[in-house]
């Protein structure tokens, strides 16, 4: 019976999409184009990949709130690390970076980033609401100090392939996201780690008397968070061709607006990586519609948060009937 | 007075009560009997307020009532006091007595003096002698429960409810307690007193309403049967309680504990555990008792290895020391704890059976790292048939199951690490008769298969009916152990009260 109202839960979000998609192509006819369509899923990739990475966090009943700073920040780095490599004045160093390698550096920096939270959060028993915030602004001061408060442009052919090639007829940023959601799918559904988290989540004493290493688990969790938004970082550099010191603001809410939107508890211990796609797909299309329609970017920002409080209030409501 | 008619309850896919029909006299404690499931609660559940759509009708001094929420039941007169207290840790007792229903001066501000002087007042009539003004957190748990009391009687209720109220109070505050309760009653109002604890009600009760599988059996005076035809009524069947007559083995210890002592985490200079020491045997059922605050929970625990940092002394395991630093260390070298509180400790509520009973053997349920979830599926499948777990399939989430079947739960998961010492805390507290014995029998055959059990409990019946040694815990210490054929309840008691009392 659970798995009825379960797949019920999943199917109202999807019957909100199909007829958001139905009203959209009968009031634009640009809407249901394969080239907006393309449009959309890379658009939409960047917060598919921060959202992921949120779920995990948010299924251990915590928050990141640092993801879109941490996307500056390793954007930034990979960037600079590309064009600039790191010169050593003093020792008349200076070391070059291939693309690989300034990517992993970017990769790396994310999920330091994240263990460091993770850190935090088990060691010293900051509530994630608080560190991941406090994070938020250290990434970003780093980020502006390593920039120097300029973008990192031009940044080669090779590398902006990542944010704006195709591969096979479909394009590259899809592609990454898609690897990321089906990684995390089977991370959440077939391994130990996925089972820890869920059990985390559910009820942390108990998770805690099984012999589940509940720190370890943590650190792990917000590492990949920071990871998935160095991802996203690499997406946003890579399509502008350039890293921008003020990227990624705010894109921590609209992941957690993705997951939320996507049924999953902010309590923990309960929601699915494929809720968080239609919910980064809701809103990706949602933001698309507005802006074919010429709604004011103002309006556009009502819209949203209308839609965000209207699909929980409609969860809250379908699984009161469980 | 309170008289409840045809009452019937339906949830999705349950007949919660079933044309239930009782009658509740003023001046009388009318106790409310039945096993986990039998509908007990959902019908309080009704008479207070919290479930306003039901088929029936209820009359309260002959008029029909329907109320739509608990504040209406109250307004009304029925106030009830559940298992788990609803008060706020971080006000004053006169805060929480007076949450919601604040006195205001002319000027729309608290009158904090009036209510004060009414607080007291209910207090004193309560003889809680304790200033209105500490805060409910630095109440114990008996005093919390004198308070809502108190919450009770400012609304001037004449129906008070009291839902297994001396689960988690000590036996002196189960004396205070029954003194008012007796003082209620006498004073004219309607008592109605759930519990689990058969011995408590002949004290306390006086007249019985036996409910079974959401059906009304059978109501009488209290005076007029005794305990075995009440359990017959409840269960349906006669059921024989279990006697270990079984004689300890007196062969090398599996467990050895030795100097056990633990620091309390904020005042460094207490002692929870003094100076722990005691064996255990293969194959042996060693019951440990004490009263709350004895201590036995955190012994449990620091042997367990959760209080790292705090603790000192040595854990051998056969022959060889050991020391944890968490959990999974202890499971690992063969120790298993089943948690005081399943709900909370225990178990994940919102996953189902086969992850829970899972969880503490995930590492070795891989292949190429991945989890095996046939493997997962079988070691449940087993656990179920093995322990009768009644459960509609390995897939059912485990908070649809009652008490019994989730501390069962908790049984196989500590049970899949095949353990050589397995600890119980509690292990049958909440749960009905049938389960009771069904867990002491599993107990028995454990400890005959060669394990190694502690079990810590509060209640001296169980303590007597299983173990085959005793020990009793005062204040951090061991003061008494005594071998099953010594072991009685005056003597266990007599060494489980605190000296400094």
């Amino acid at each position: 019976m659970s798995l009825n109202t379960k797949n019920l839960a999943r199917f109202q979000s999807l019957i909100a999409l199909v007829i958001l998609c139905i009203v959209l192509s009968c009031l634009s006819d640009k809407f249901l184009t394969v080239d907006n369509g393309w449009n959309v899923m890379r658009q939409i990739s960047v917060n598919i990949c921060i959202a992921v990475g949120m779920t995990l966090v948010v299924l251990t009943s915590g928050i990141d709130l640092s993801v879109g700073s941490v996307l500056a920040l390793c954007g930034a780095i990979t960037a600079g690390l590309l064009k600039n490599g790191v010169d050593v004045p003093s020792g008349d160093l200076y070391i070059g970076f291939t693309l690989f390698g300034a990517i992993m550096a970017g990769l790396l920096t994310g999920s330091a980033v994240g263990a460091f939270n993770g850190f935090t959060i088990t060691r010293f028993k900051v509530p994630p609401f608080v560190a991941t915030l406090a994070m938020l602004t250290i990434a970003r001061g780093l980020t502006l100090l390593y920039t120097k408060g300029f973008p990192i442009s031009v940044l080669g052919d090779h590398f902006d392939f990542i944010g704006t090639g195709w591969f096979l007829g479909i394009p590259v940023p899809v592609w990454i996201s898609a690897i990321v959601v089906l990684g995390a799918v089977v991370l959440t559904n077939k391994t130990q780690l996925g089972r820890y988290i869920y059990a985390i989540g559910g009820n942390e004493n108990a998770a805690r008397l099984s012999g589940i290493k509940i720190s370890k688990v943590k650190i792990t969790v917000y590492a990949l968070a920071g990871a998935l938004a160095a991802v996203g970082g690499l997406l946003v550099t890579s399509r502008l061709d350039s890293a921008q010191p003020n990227a990624g603001i705010s894109y921590e809410l609209d992941a957690i607006a993705a997951v939320v939107i996507g049924g999953t508890s902010l309590s923990g211990g309960k929601g699915t990586i494929w809720g968080t796609v239609l919910g980064a797909v809701i809103i990706g299309v949602l933001n698309n519609g507005l802006v074919l329609l010429n709604v004011s970017p103002f309006w556009q920002q009502v819209v949203k948060g209308a839609v965000i409080l209207l699909a929980v209030i409609i969860d809250k409501a379908s699984s009161k009937n469980e | 007075m309170l008289v409840a008619q045809n009452i019937t309850k339906k949830f999705p896919g349950v007949i919660a009560l079933q044309d239930v029909s009782m009658e509740l006299y003023p001046g009388k404690v009318n106790a409310i009997l039945g096993e986990n499931g039998a509908g007990k609660s959902t019908l309080m559940k009704i008479l207070s307020g919290v479930y306003p759509d039901y088929e029936g009708r209820i009359l309260l001094r002959g008029e029909q009532v329907n109320f739509n929420n608990p504040r209406e039941a109250q307004n009304a007169g029925i106030a009830i006091i559940h298992q788990e207290l609803n008060l706020v840790p971080y006000l004053s007792i006169t805060e929480n007595i007076f949450l919601g229903r604040e006195l205001t001066n002319s000027w729309g501000m608290l009158n904090a003096n009036a209510m004060k002087t009414r607080t007291q007042r209910l207090l004193s009539r309560l003889k809680l002698n304790i200033d209105p003004d500490t805060l409910v957190g630095d109440l114990k748990v008996g005093q919390q429960q004198v308070v809502e009391i108190a919450k009770a009687l400012l609304t001037d209720c004449e129906v008070i409810i009291m839902d297994e109220p001396t689960s988690a109070i000590t036996e002196s505050e189960v004396e205070v307690l029954f003194g008012i309760i007796t003082e209620l009653r006498n004073e004219g109002k309607v008592i109605v007193y759930i519990s689990h604890k058969l011995d408590e009600l002949f004290k306390i009760a006086d007249r019985y309403i036996v409910l079974r599988d959401g059906k009304t059996i059978e109501a009488g005076e209290m005076k007029a049967i005794t305990q075995d035809e009440l359990i017959r009524k409840m269960v349906g069947r006669d059921i024989n309680v279990i006697r270990n007559n079984k004689i300890a083995s007196a062969e090398a210890p599996v467990l050895s504990v030795q100097h056990i002592n633990l620091k309390h985490p904020e005042h460094k200079n207490r002692e929870l555990l003094k100076n722990i020491s005691f064996n255990l045997c293969r194959g042996e059922v060693l019951g440990i008792f004490g009263l709350m605050g004895a201590g036995r929970t955190e012994l449990l625990e620091t042997i367990f290895g959760l209080h790292e940092g705090l603790s000192g002394g040595t854990v051998n395991i056969d022959g060889q020391i050991v020391s944890f630093r968490s959990p999974g260390e202890a499971m690992a070298a063969g120790i298993a704890l089943v948690p005081e509180d399943r709900k909370k400790d225990g178990l994940i509520l919102g996953l189902d059976v086969k992850t829970n009973i899972g969880l503490t053997t995930l590492p070795v349920m891989q292949r190429m790292g991945f989890l095996n979830e046939a493997k997962e599926q079988q070691l449940a499948q087993k656990y179920i048939g093995s322990l009768q777990i009644k459960t509609s399939s390995a897939s059912q989430l485990v908070k649809n199951l009652s008490g019994g079947n989730q501390q069962k739960i908790v049984l196989a998961k500590c049970l899949a690490t095949n353990p050589k010492v397995l600890m119980l805390d509690e292990p049958t507290r909440g749960i009905d008769i049938n389960a009771k014995n069904e867990i002491y029998k599993l107990i028995l055959e454990l400890a005959a298969g060669g394990m190694g059990v502690i079990v810590v409990s509060s209640e001296l019946p169980e303590i007597l009916t299983i173990s085959d040694r005793v020990l009793v815990m005062a204040e951090g210490c061991i003061t008494a152990q005594f071998t099953a054929a010594e072991a009685s309840e005056d003597n266990i008691l007599k060494a489980a009260i605190p000296k400094t009392l």
